[in-house]
């Protein structure tokens, strides 16, 4: 394995490629006690029309999540209960580009690692297996329905996207679900699972080397590389809808704002786009700008405000949001500080203030063993190095923060959702 | 990892813990007060009235300005509940001095804004300023409303107020709407008085900088502080071994949602934190269902896919466990007699060897894993300072959980009795 030093972050990242194509990183942390291994692969929500050496598949929505809930099933029952039973807390979760089977623990860690890298990569599925979990899914769908706060993203980038399945939610719908057989399960686990297209990534006082060695003994199918995927047609630039909005049993209104974004490229330069669009949205919004704390003195916003970049497969976007009490207020307020912002730029103080507080927020998060996992499987998909985010941060200038903002967060580009109270009867 | 422990004025305390395990270090002010009905809310609003101001730094936007200063530094308005205890403080987190770009030092600066935060609020007219309370009490209630939109957490908020109603416990941390409304800058100020005089005052301080060093940096704030007080405080939790009434009671409510939630809630017949049997009272939360190995997990999800998640949790402190579920309308009924069945199975020792020790192994797991987490750290040791249960260090809990019999755990679960049961219904019709 190789290893290299992150000096200003004070971190030895040990990195292997295993010859079927598994990437293996190990962040050795000594003095801790707990252990973090998450093994993921770069399948999620959005990849419903993917291509095999049958030709095009079209699944529908919520397979990749149903998947990882099967998943758990072995041929001798099931490996969530024996990682709990050997101590381990295992989890796992899908989103719109990867899914991710993890543990922590404290003891066992090697038996433990050798469970989760062999349940994950041996698929066991049944028709009344599957079954069963259309019960538990459809329940939890049916959670999801009630919960405000999910709904209103969802609503969110149904304004912003014509056609990308970014519009369609992760878990899927009943109907969706119920279309989902044991023969799909298989097909998707063959063209996404295979080591060519997934990565393991541990955090902890381990041994790297055996780490490696222990992958290399249980992961043992062919690398098959990472499939085609088709998201659709090419979206237009601007958001298909200006604002929506309706009623659920909620206290406040509720809404999201959020700019459409040029689809980022893999690569280094992705960082750098993720940085620049977090360092925008504090600039424009974050705790110490003006505009929060005008909206905030106003009544219009209040601490459960926040604003974040994201980018998946083949779409990126800044969405803002919280609870107000007139949503569209906030919209024109923030359209109007885009606008401002476009021409007059940053004070270069406040800018430098800022970019110091985002280093520090970043580093502070790599205290999160789960943070820190889940940060590399996803930048190793990305084709990003993560940890060279301090060198990336020192490359960001104002202007170039002042120039996204001019080219992007425009009124063109943005959509509002919004979820009110039900009138009482 | 040792928890140095001083008292550096009555009832001012200061926990540190050195380590130079983390990249950033906690550094926080927490006021301890009895848990009562009508002040709660006037004494959630204090921890949000002193962020929104202070000497040098007199607006909200000048602190966090000073904050991004001092590498993205993060201080948040906290109000918890632990036991019968209100919590009401300011939580700190900075980047550790080793991260700096330049060597600068950050803790003795986060504790001058510590200290000016807590002690140098905006005032006007010798009270809070008007401005600022009547933003934060539009926001207190604006939290107090929204506490309805997690539909879970809701109802299981619902079922302690419906159980503890006559009891402190019973009282949301955050108190109720009517009281937040009559908020005035006056009732706050006074609330805040009493805090500075009377409530106790943990400082914490979590990092890679030597309790001296913390000490010192704190001293101002001691300083200032020590004349101010007067008689501290004393904190107690009833703990109440059986249900009131002769029969379990039901409560129902309807709301407009798609999934119902069930709740049911029991005494655990003094099986509490003070106790022997502490440490059988958390293997029994695991085993029956505190874990994915866990009855309920196995039995009311996995087997019987009644709902998409059932589970037990305990408060420690108050004697009280509580099964949450959430359910389709029409199979509620089932759902609880298999809850409840589930407990007959650990009360008559229907348990393995497997079962035990995959719970003993996971509350094991989660005590280990207190040290590696600072935040974790900070809760721990306002759990401790609530209880005066500070020789029950994570790694003493470990020992004796490792201990826990099969009869220890039949013996608690025998002793669990029903109080109340809280459904969340759909609309009717």
């Amino acid at each position: 394995m190789e290893e290299k030093r992150y000096e200003r972050l004070g971190m030895d990242l040990f990195h292997g490629r295993l010859d079927n194509g598994l990437h293996v990183f190990v962040d050795k942390r000594p003095g801790y006690g707990k252990q973090f291994a998450f093994f993921a692969t770069r399948y999620g929500g959005l990849d419903m029309r993917f291509k095999t050496e049958r030709g095009w598949q079209d699944t529908p929505a919520g397979v990749a999540h149903f998947l990882e809930h099967k998943l758990f099933d072995t041929k001798d029952g099931n490996a969530l209960q024996l990682m709990a039973a050997n101590g381990a807390d295992p989890n796992a979760f899908t989103s719109f580009g990867i899914t991710g089977y993890f543990f922590q623990c404290t003891q066992g860690f090697e038996e433990n690692l050798r469970t989760l890298l062999s349940f994950v990569s041996e698929p066991w599925f049944t028709p009344e297996s599957v079954a069963k979990e259309q019960g538990i899914i459809g329940q939890e769908i049916a959670m999801g329905d009630d919960e405000a706060e999910t709904e209103v993203f969802y609503d969110l980038l149904k304004c912003l996207y014509a056609h990308h399945p970014i519009r369609t939610h992760i878990a899927g719908t009943q109907a969706s679900i119920a279309q989902i057989t044991d023969q799909t399960l298989y097909t998707c686990h063959g063209a996404f699972y295979n080591p060519g297209n997934m990565v393991l990534t541990v955090v902890g006082d381990v041994d790297p080397q055996r780490v490696m060695d222990l992958a290399g003994e249980v992961v043992v199918g062919a690398g098959k590389g990472s499939p085609e995927r088709d998201y659709g047609p090419a979206e237009p630039d601007g958001a298909v809808e200006r604002e929506t909005s309706r009623s659920m049993e909620v206290s406040a209104p509720l809404f999201q704002m959020g700019f459409k974004l040029p689809a980022p490229d893999r690569g280094q330069d992705r960082l750098r786009a993720q940085l620049l669009g977090d360092l925008a949205g504090d600039l424009l919004v974050g705790e110490a700008s003006p505009l929060y704390n005008r909206l905030y003195g106003q009544g219009l916003v209040n601490r459960a405000f926040s604003c974040g970049y994201e980018d998946y497969p083949g779409c990126a976007f800044l969405a803002l949001g919280g609870e107000s009490r007139d949503p569209r207020a906030v919209r024109d307020a923030v359209l109007e500080e885009c606008r401002r912002v476009a021409e007059e730029g940053f004070e270069p103080e406040r800018f430098a203030r800022c970019k110091k507080a985002a280093y520090g927020g970043m580093v502070s998060q790599l205290n999160s063993f789960e943070n820190t996992a889940v940060e590399l499987a996803q930048s190793y998909f990305d084709g990003v190095e993560y940890l060279t985010f301090p060198e990336v941060f020192q490359s960001i200038t104002a202007r170039d923060v002042q120039d996204f903002v001019a080219r992007y967060l425009t009124a063109e580009r943005h959509a509002l959702a919004m979820i009110t109270p039900k009138e009482a009867a | 990892m040792e928890f140095k422990r001083e008292q550096l004025a009555p009832g001012v305390f200061l926990t540190a813990i050195g380590t130079t395990k983390f990249k950033s270090a906690t550094l926080s002010a927490t006021f301890l007060t009895p848990l009562e009905r009508k002040k709660a809310a006037v004494n959630a609003i204090v921890p949000y009235i002193l962020r929104r101001g202070c000497g040098s730094w007199p607006t909200m936007e000048a602190v966090s300005t000073r904050l991004d200063e001092l590498y993205g530094g993060v201080l948040e308005s906290a109000v918890r509940k632990k036991g019968e205890s209100q919590c009401l403080g300011l939580i700190g987190s900075f980047l550790d001095d080793a991260y700096t770009l330049d060597g600068e030092r950050v803790l003795e600066p986060a504790a001058e804004l510590l200290c000016q935060v807590l002690l140098e609020p905006a005032v006007e007219e010798g009270v809070f300023r008007e401005e600022y309370v009547a933003g934060e009490r539009e926001n207190l209630l604006l939290a107090i409303r929204a506490q309805m939109n997690d539909k879970r957490q809701y109802a299981m908020a619902r079922l302690v107020r419906e159980m503890c109603g006559d009891e402190p416990y019973g009282v949301d941390r955050l108190g109720d709407e009517a009281d937040a409304a009559a908020i005035t800058a006056r009732s706050a100020w006074r609330a805040y008085q009493d805090l500075l005089a009377h409530g106790v005052l943990e400082l914490h301080y979590c990092g890679s900088a030597p309790v001296e060093r913390v000490r010192a940096a704190l001293e101002p704030l001691v300083e200032r502080l020590a004349p101010l007080r007067g008689e501290t405080a004393k904190l107690d939790c009833q703990v109440r071994e059986n249900r009131a009434g002769q029969e379990p009671r039901t409560v129902v409510d309807h709301l407009d949602v798609t999934q119902g939630k069930l709740c049911l809630g029991f005494r655990t017949k003094g099986a509490c934190i003070w106790r022997e049997d502490y440490p059988a009272l958390l293997v029994f939360t695991a085993l029956y269902g505190g874990t994915a190995t866990s009855k309920l997990f196995m039995n009311v999800r996995e087997k019987l896919s009644l709902c998409y998640y059932a589970s037990a949790s305990t408060d420690s402190l108050k004697g009280i466990c509580a099964v949450s579920s959430g359910v389709e309308f029409d199979r509620m009924d089932q759902a609880q007699s298999e809850i409840l069945a589930q407990l007959e199975a650990v009360k008559a020792g229907d348990f393995t060897e497997q079962e035990l020790q995959s719970a003993k192994q996971a509350v094991v797991n989660v005590y280990k894993s207190v040290p590696d987490s600072r935040s974790q750290l900070e809760q721990f040791c306002l759990t401790a300072a609530v209880s005066g249960v500070w020789e029950e260090t994570p790694q003493e809990t470990v020992r004796r959980v490792e201990g826990v019999t099969a009869q220890q755990v039949a013996a608690i679960a025998q002793g669990m009795e029903l109080d109340t049961v809280y459904r969340l219904m759909g609309m009717e019709g």
